[in-house]
């Protein structure tokens, strides 16, 4: 990642001439070269569709080649629909969100567990609390099936069985901003607790007995020690998901909701957008929205780095 | 890696919480955790429950009515399911192998420090990982232009390299493998290919398992790429019957239908939820038995990446 460093040392090169074992390395990296070019490379030079009026039948290239430029106008279709705005207010909404609870639940638990005097206790609660971090979206949405299920659902029939009425759940908006940020905090959160656990145990012990001879408590060793010692992985966390604000985690806005209509003001992301636009083989709009996250993701990501740069040098990732 | 493990010494047995604060954070994390296991509980017990009680009183947390119905049903007549089961590991299986060796290569060249192209492949790597095509570009260029339609190869290429994993890899190579060793291997005229693997990777099994464990994981929880390229059932991996089937519980008898039943028959007396569920659990299973093992890679891979490389 530290590019600079490289740049550096690729200037005092020992050997000057290409060598035997540099034709060895290129057919060694040719493989993976060549997918980096077909997976990664061509759909970034493919992002030029945008602006052209792209028909699906035929090859791709010659598709690519021969589609007729028409500006703007995919973008124009784009923001003048009424629902560009929902889906804008939904993707950035949602994220700012998951940015600050995928941060402070994690450190704050992950400061938990590591004061438990019970070692084993802690180990335990760890490996219980990464398991969701191993469901597919497909499984949760069955699981989430299993507790909503209008007629079925482990919910509704413990709401019979006090005396309400049943909710007919996947037809409810006003739930789902709840449902979907409870469901990301409960798939993330043994998966970040880790990553923060893991640093917090690497913290050289003997801060903490400087700082117990010196009469701190624990709040104050919290305080002082190991949340300053967090800073770093905190902020490299922030930077990438700060980097991904205009991208979504589609299987839970898709899965989890299963595509339930009702709740279209309150799940359609970016990503959904994108992927139903897809389906149904409009390719304009969806073209034109794509393009636009892939660009101002790369821009949040620079410009989210060069602010960190600017404050803090230590912790830029590049 | 665990400095402040020394409960037991002096200090830190002095420098604790109190004991009423230690006894809440407990409670505390014993909810956390039955909130995050108990999900899987519901959809074991579901896939145990009998299709009548399902019917009449719906889904519970624990059975009230006990049968195997569902798991017989699949060792029976389960093609459509024990097809899928095949689609995934063998997508799984292929997928780690050729992903581990895509991404090792990759990160073995880019570590060595005298390679000519190694700034160049570096920005290759690099780039990635801060701008994409986008998934319609993309969507366009596997199914028209690399006619990965409907193929296993969609299942598996797409997702067979990360600029993340490449990076890990490179950071293991350049930190533990000795530089002496591999000029001493050049000196004696093994070419980088023999280098490569009869040195590098033998000596590197830690990053390897590491990065094999990712790649695992991700190809057998994938379903996303078989919503995009596959339209064919047959090429159905468990994640996608799992998905078809949440929308229409009755395709798990299509198949069998074929086998001499017939399928309205068979729709009426199949146990279609707890079914629906068992594969829920085929899916479930395997992983939720196999990361507590496997805990101690995952962490040292999440970290490495979390720290510079």
């Amino acid at each position: 990642m530290s590019l600079k460093a490289e740049q550096s040392h690729k200037r005092k090169r020992l050997r000057p001439r290409w060598h035997k074992q540099d034709t060895e390395l290129t057919l060694l990296a040719l493989p993976t070269t060549i997918w980096y070019i077909l997976f990664c490379f061509l759909p970034m030079f493919g992002i030029i569709i945008a602006f052209k009026n792209f028909r699906i039948s035929g090859g791709f290239l010659s598709n690519v080649f021969n589609s007729p430029w028409i500006g703007f106008k995919n973008f124009e279709f784009l923001f003048k629909s009424n629902d560009a705005w929902i889906i804008i207010r939904n993707t950035i909404g949602y994220n700012l969100i998951f940015i600050v609870l995928g941060i402070v639940l994690p450190v704050l638990f992950a400061i938990m567990v590591g004061l438990l005097h019970s070692r084993k206790a802690s180990k335990i609660y760890q490996t219980m609390m990464f398991l969701p971090y191993f469901l597919s979206w497909v499984v949760v949405s069955a699981v989430g099936w299993a507790f909503l299920s209008f007629d079925k659902g482990i919910v509704n029939q413990m709401l019979v069985s006090m005396g309400s009425d049943p909710v007919n759940w996947y037809m409810e908006p006003k739930y789902w901003p709840f449902f979907l940020i409870l469901l990301n905090v409960w798939k993330g959160l043994g998966y970040g607790m880790i990553i923060y656990l893991a640093t917090i145990t690497s913290i050289d012990s003997t801060y903490y007995e400087a700082a117990v001879i010196d009469g701190a408590s624990i709040w104050q060793q919290t305080r002082f020690i190991t949340l300053p010692m967090l800073k770093l992985v905190i902020v490299m966390m922030f930077i990438l998901a700060v980097g991904r604000i205009f991208y979504t985690d589609f299987g839970l806005f898709y899965q989890v909701t299963r595509d339930s209509n009702s709740l279209f003001n309150v799940s359609t992301t970016i990503d959904v957008m994108v992927y139903k636009q897809l389906k149904t083989a409009t390719v304009g709009m969806a073209s034109a929205a794509a393009f636009v996250q892939s660009v101002l993701g790369c821009a949040t990501i620079l410009i989210a780095n060069w602010i960190v740069r600017k404050i803090d040098p230590e912790s830029a990732m590049m | 890696m665990s400095t402040r493990t020394a409960y037991d010494t002096g200090l830190e047995k002095f420098n604790r919480t109190h004991r009423v604060v230690d006894v809440i954070f407990h409670l505390i994390f014993i909810v956390l955790a039955l909130i995050c296991v108990i999900p899987v509980v519901v959809v074991l017990s579901i896939s145990f429950s009998s299709e009548d009680s399902i019917r009449e009183t719906g889904y519970h947390i624990l059975p009230t009515v006990l049968s195997g119905d569902a798991y017989a049903y699949i060792a029976k007549q389960g093609t459509t399911i024990l097809r899928a089961l095949g689609v995934s590991v063998l997508v799984t299986v292929i997928g780690t192998v050729l992903g581990v060796l895509l991404t090792a290569s990759m990160g073995y060249v880019i570590s060595r420090p005298n390679y000519k192209l190694k700034g160049f492949l570096t920005w290759i790597v690099f780039i990635p990982m801060v701008f994409n095509g986008g998934l319609v570009s993309s969507y366009f260029i596997n199914t028209n232009l690399l006619g990965l339609k409907d193929s296993i190869w969609a299942l598996i290429l797409p997702l067979a390299v990360s600029s993340f994993n490449v990076i890990i890899c490179k950071t293991f190579f350049k930190s533990t493998i000795p530089d002496g060793l591999i000029e001493s291997a050049e000196i004696d005229g093994a070419s980088q290919l023999r280098i490569f693997f009869s040195i590098v990777l033998p000596i590197s099994l830690p990053v390897i398992a590491t990065i094999g464990l990712f790649l695992c994981f991700a190809y057998w929880n994938d379903w996303f790429q078989s919503m995009l390229y596959i339209d064919n059932q047959n090429l159905y991996s468990l994640q996608a019957l799992l998905n078809s089937l949440m929308s229409n519980v009755d395709a798990l008898a299509k198949n069998a239908a074929s086998m001499g039943v017939s399928y309205a028959v068979l729709v009426a007396t199949m146990p279609k939820e707890s079914a629906r569920m068992a594969v829920a659990i085929l899916i479930v299973l395997p992983v939720a038995c196999a990361y507590p093992f496997f805990q101690k890679y995952f962490i040292s891979g999440l970290t490495v990446g979390a720290v510079k490389g």
